[in-house]
């Protein structure tokens, strides 16, 4: 697809975007926008909106991104054990009752100048996919050996993980809200809190999407083309992990957006990482901006977690989309 | 995503023994801090309520809140006591676990205390929301100007006292809690000391059949404390109020009673006799396993002196040993 034909579908992405923004703002359990719910509005809906919005982008960015360096299609960007890492300082968190947001121990939480959830979680995340690199590095760093790296050590974080839960089970329930994903608990101040690191690593994405094609061909050919694998290889990984660690760090795991809509913008604007990064970003967003939607006001009074709306949603629509795409070529 | 399943799996069985230890006391184990200290929290905030105190415009001169202010309770147990203090009619929600009394179930009760949706509760225009602190609710509903009253689960029958008492305060209806209170304590009084006095007696209190229980330092396990009743779990390591025991524990411990909390998922007496390797305890031998309410087994509300009367009651079924 030449380079009108994929600036048409952004555009149109464009356009879904707003209108998602629009509905988002206007659809809530507390009814449409009026001056006399506009407190509310502004202080619990429109950070919803806002962060979903923010969070779609960088979680389908980093899945581009990731499946464009490891050539893979079934990664997602939890790959190399950041949900992992992140889960279990999450989890660390909510057992040491540090959490502000969990127990009434707020005594602790208080003498924090912010809340160490987000903070444990994105330094867990962090830390997970450090040791994976390194791991997989020592061990002569290709995309194979990378990836059972974090194979290993998701697993080792999960187990640890499990062991806290085990010996902590009252807090079973906010780590298992937390590992569904949610933007219920969205304030501006975490939409303050990421958007430094989510805006510095999307740029940093966005400047490679044509390495990203270069690496399409092969390592071993696009060496022989002069490209710098190993580094383009680092970087893109450092980014969209940094990335996806701020993400979940206030939002838990949302899964399904980092997997599907880079395949979805794939089959309508084409496989060039130069439109499917950037489209990633618009139909992410929007698309978490909607499925939060149903989140917030399907139950009335109570919250269904994001992902599972995904997941119905997007689910059969996806698998719709890939049937008539194959009976089209 | 196989760690999500897992995690599901393992979270389905902890939200099995949670429910059936109580709808909100899920933070039991590690809150350290009693009631008042979590009050404490609330009134250090500058639109926190401040029973006795002064805050503007919410709080009657009484130190309560006037007539007209509105509460949602997120707590089955603080939605029990408002209902027993008089102060129900201050109450215009309750989260979806709250089925008592009566009364309270004629009320909105679609919101939830275990994923609280905040755009839906700040719809409904409180003034108070008590919940169990446990989410970030409390950060977002002081964004839109509405009083958090932070109910946890109690560490100790004072605890839970304290919590009436700081409700009663809270909604003007300080003498209505006193009296409750004190009504309370003497039913107790009454259940205890008219109990057998069989000291030494070992129980095993079951929230789940996956044997999920608690320890003396949970605020159910005080409740068999005041019989001088042996808890088998309380040898458990990890300082966790709620551990999981193996069968062979519970076997090995041989229990004189057996307490099901989780009557409602299915167990009983006959089904837990039928357990391989059960015949060999005490209690099956003797047949000495009561069923629960799960409701008033895991509520710190008004309804506390049932579990007490459920638990004396059990012990006259106890044969005398020589």
């Amino acid at each position: 697809m030449g380079r009108r034909g994929w600036f048409a579908w952004f555009l149109g992405a464009c356009v879904v975007l707003v209108a998602a923004i629009v509905l988002g703002a206007m659809i809530g359990p507390a009814g449409a926008i009026s001056k006399a719910n506009w407190n509310v509005i502004w202080n619990l809906r429109l950070p919803r909106v806002v962060l979903g919005g923010i969070v779609g982008a960088t979680l389908s960015l980093a899945g581009a991104s990731y499946q464009g360096v490891f050539r893979n299609p079934l990664v997602d960007p939890y790959l190399l054990g950041v949900a992992a890492g992140a889960g279990l300082g999450a989890t660390l968190v909510f057992a040491t009752g540090l959490s502000g947001s969990s127990m009434a121990l707020t005594a602790s939480a208080n003498s924090w100048p912010i809340d160490p959830l987000p903070l444990a979680a994105f330094f867990g995340g962090l830390a997970a996919v450090l040791v994976t690199y390194l791991v997989g590095a020592s061990f002569g760093g290709s995309s194979a050996t990378l990836v059972l790296a974090g194979v290993a050590v998701a697993a080792l974080a999960t187990a640890l993980q499990t062991l806290i839960l085990q010996r902590n089970n009252e807090v079973i329930r906010p780590v298992y809200n937390w590992m569904l994903g949610n933007l219920s608990s969205a304030q501006w101040s975490d939409v303050r809190l990421i958007t430094p690191y989510v805006a510095v690593c999307a740029v940093v994405l966005l400047l490679h999407r044509r390495q990203l094609d270069v690496l399409r061909v092969g390592d071993d050919e696009a060496v022989a083309l002069g490209a710098p694998v190993a580094r383009v290889r680092l970087t893109v990984v450092l980014a969209a992990t940094m990335a996806t660690a701020a993400a979940i760090s206030v939002t838990g795991l949302i899964g399904f957006v980092g997997i599907m809509v880079p395949h979805f913008v794939r089959m309508l604007s084409g496989h060039s990482y130069r439109s499917v990064l950037p489209m990633s970003m618009v139909v992410g967003a929007a698309f978490l901006i909607l499925a939060d939607i149903p989140s917030r006001s399907l139950l009335g009074g109570a919250e269904l977690p994001i992902g599972v709306v995904t997941a119905i949603l997007g689910a059969p629509f996806f698998i719709l989309l890939l049937r008539t795409k194959r009976a089209g070529v | 995503m196989s760690r999500l399943t897992r995690f599901a799996a393992l979270a389905a069985v902890a939200s099995v023994a949670l429910t059936a230890c109580g709808d909100d006391n899920q933070d039991a184990g590690s809150s350290s801090t009693s009631v008042v200290a979590s009050l404490s929290t609330v009134t250090g905030d500058s639109t926190a309520v401040a029973p006795g105190g002064s805050t503007a415009g919410t709080v009657g001169v009484d130190g309560g809140l006037e007539m007209r202010a509105k509460i949602i309770s997120l707590s089955p147990s603080a939605t029990e006591t408002l209902f027993a203090i008089g102060a129900g009619s201050l109450v215009i929600a309750v989260d979806d676990q709250s089925n008592y009394p009566a009364e309270a179930t004629k009320l909105p009760h679609d919101l939830s205390g275990y994923q609280p949706n905040a755009e839906a509760i700040a719809a409904l225009k409180p003034d108070v929301v008590i919940h169990d602190g446990t989410t970030e609710l409390e950060a977002q509903l002081d964004k839109v100007g509405i009083k958090s009253f932070i109910g946890a689960a109690p560490k100790s029958l004072s605890d839970v006292y304290a919590q009436i008492e700081q409700l009663g305060a809270l909604t003007g209806h300080v003498g209505d809690a006193t009296e409750l209170v004190s009504k309370m304590t003497a039913e107790i009084d009454v259940a205890v000391k008219g109990a057998p006095q069989n000291p030494g007696l070992t129980y095993f209190h079951e929230l789940d059949n996956t044997l999920y229980s608690v320890t003396s330092a949970s605020f159910i396990g005080q409740m068999y404390a005041l019989f001088g009743l042996k808890n088998i779990a309380d040898d458990t390591a990890g300082g966790n109020d709620y551990p999981q025991l193996s069968a062979e524990k519970v076997i090995s411990a041989d229990p004189d009673l057996i307490f099901l909390a989780d009557g409602m998922m299915g167990e009983s007496p006959a089904t837990v006799s039928a357990r391989p390797g059960w015949s060999a305890i005490t209690a099956v031998r003797d047949q000495t396993i009561f069923t629960l309410d799960a409701d008033t087994a895991s509520r710190w509300g008004p309804r506390l002196p049932e579990l007490v009367k459920a638990i004396a009651e059990a012990l006259t079924k106890v044969p005398s040993k020589v």
